[in-house]
């Protein structure tokens, strides 16, 4: 059963074509990669999906709410992690869950314990009290991942998600997505320009990895990927570095420095 | 365990209770950040202090502005709580181009959040902020010696209106915000804003002495319902002008107003 559908899904400003004719489905429980590099308009796809851009034409279906005349109920039911830093720096990363608890509406008893739970499944509850701003690179990202979880999302947006980040780090924030995958069989998909990370399912053997779809009609066009499979590639490097995976040693640099990197990340791609 | 579709709350009682719960729960949030970092707070007390100390002094002694039975620092004070307010509150949408230049804005408008209680959410949080700057400014009339109203009554008269042109002049700010985009152009337009405002209110001279041009700009000023509601609520033996229910009705009905322009105009932020 396909739990996100596009139909020819197109989005211009003025005389530029961002995305054209993007036609997708995407099942439950799938990986689905959006590959290309910046400009390719994988990030005004995801904002048309989760309802912060309006289709210029086309229409698409985010578990079975039609983006546009039910978008308070593509909402309720999805997580979206923008590109750039999305924690609020002057608020703790408890402070940072429990807002989201509220939005989205989560029952009152249950907000304390789902945020402690996802502290800890994140690896954040000795942090818990300080304040986001002196978080790593890292803490910072599985922290929005942490909070795009705290509702159980049927549908997992995350643009470009380990931009910035180290291998170790990287591989924390992979290792977070697959376990929650796991957990609640939530769709994920995600926008990347690490191109080897996308192709390499379709190298190391092609199965369960198909193209399909087709994006913008420019000559840097994005291709849609999905796959199964969780990627080798960062294990490896953690295993020759070690696989020392604390606050302390991993990396990604400051709040501060988060924030350029991913800013800049998405202005040259 | 797979997770499950939601949908809607069923009733409309249920959305109202929805949308001023997520409301308060933006306020809260943005009343926790001042918790962890009060400076700005302590920083914003030095401006009152120098128009009630230094401006307010000079122009007792002068008797040029006509206040009737009124001391003229009686008479400013009041102005200068509501143009203090009014300056937090004005510059309070940087902090939506702030958001919006990190990623923080993308993930409450993705959220099931009604836009306007974004967006009033914001503005009672500028409230407390506005709350601050009138502790500030009692202290200083207290000191001055201006003959203020205790009655429990007309303080809290005077809360609500604070927080009601906070919330008012913050949400104009963020429409402003939405419209210009960037940190730049909002402080520009900004500066240009403030002090006509200021200066085409009652704060700190009545509109009877205006030219007749200025006193119809007063005249549908908001800040000038405000400085009156609380000329009248603050000093005790001062009368209302245009009367206390029409400076509420005004700065209510301009700020519901405001909410809406803004609500609609907020997911544009984003793009």
């Amino acid at each position: 059963m396909a739990v996100l559908e596009t139909t020819a899904l197109t989005r211009r400003f003025g005389t530029l074509t961002a995305v054209d004719n993007l036609t997708v489905s995407v099942a439950a429980g799938e990986v689905f990669g959006l590959l290309g590099p910046n400009g390719a308009g994988k990030t005004t796809a995801i904002k048309m999906l989760t309802t912060l851009l309006r289709p210029t034409a086309g229409s698409a279906k985010v578990c079975d709410f039609d983006v546009v005349r039910r978008s308070m109920d593509v909402r309720r039911n999805i997580a979206y992690v923008p590109q750039m830093l999305s924690a609020d720096g002057s608020l703790s990363g408890y402070e940072n869950l429990l807002v989201f608890t509220r939005l989205y509406d989560i029952p009152r008893r249950e907000q304390k314990p789902r945020v402690l739970d996802v502290l800890k499944f994140m690896g954040l509850a000795d942090v818990a009290d300080k304040l986001v701003r002196s978080y790593s690179g890292g803490m910072i990202r599985r922290l929005e991942i942490g909070q795009a979880m705290l509702h159980r999302p049927r549908v997992l947006f995350l643009d470009e998600p380990t931009v910035g980040l180290d291998p170790l780090a990287r591989k924390a924030v992979w290792d977070h997505i697959g376990r929650m995958r796991a957990d609640y069989d939530t769709t994920i998909l995600l926008t990347t320009h690490y191109m080897e990370r996308g192709r390499q399912p379709l190298r190391a053997g092609g199965h369960n990895a198909s193209r399909q779809g087709r994006r913008d009609g420019n000559d840097r066009g994005a291709e849609a990927v999905r796959r199964r499979e969780e990627d080798p590639l960062d294990d490896v490097f953690t295993h020759y570095t070690g696989d020392v995976l604390d606050n302390n040693g991993e990396s990604g640099g400051s709040y501060r420095e988060a924030s350029r990197t991913r800013r800049t990340a998405r202005r040259l791609g | 365990m797979a997770s499950i579709t939601r949908t809607a709350p069923p009733d409309p009682l249920s959305a109202l209770t929805s949308f001023l719960y997520k409301t308060l729960t933006i306020a809260e949030m943005e009343a926790r950040k001042l918790r962890h970092d009060y400076t700005e707070l302590i920083m914003r007390a030095v401006q009152p202090a120098l128009w009630l100390l230094v401006f307010g002094q000079v122009f007792n002694r002068t008797h040029a502005i006509p206040t009737g039975n009124l001391p003229y620092i009686d008479f400013m004070a009041p102005g200068i709580l509501a143009q203090s307010v009014l300056f937090i509150a004005i510059f309070y949408g940087i902090s939506i181009i702030w958001e919006r230049d990190l990623g923080i804005i993308h993930k409450f408008l993705a959220s099931p959040t009604p836009r306007t209680a974004l967006v009033l959410g914001k503005a009672l949080s500028a409230g407390i902020r506005g709350l601050a700057q009138a502790v500030i400014v009692f202290v200083l009339a207290l000191i001055l010696g201006v003959g203020l109203d205790w009655n429990p009554l007309a303080l809290l008269g005077v809360l609500t209106m604070v927080i009601l042109g906070a919330a008012l002049f913050s949400t104009f700010s963020l429409i402003i915000a939405c419209i210009v985009k960037t940190r730049e152009r909002f402080m520009g337009i900004g500066q240009v804003l403030t002090m006509p405002m200021f200066f085409a209110s009652s704060a700190i001279y009545p509109v009877s002495i205006m030219p007749r041009w200025l006193q119809v700009i007063a005249r549908v000023n908001p800040l000038t319902y405000e400085v009156d509601g609380l000329r009248t609520l603050m000093l005790s033996g001062s009368a209302s002008h245009y009367g206390i229910g029409l400076d509420f009705a005004v700065m209510l009905g301009t700020m519901v107003v405001l909410v809406i322009i803004a609500g609609k105009l907020y997911p544009s932020v984003a793009t």
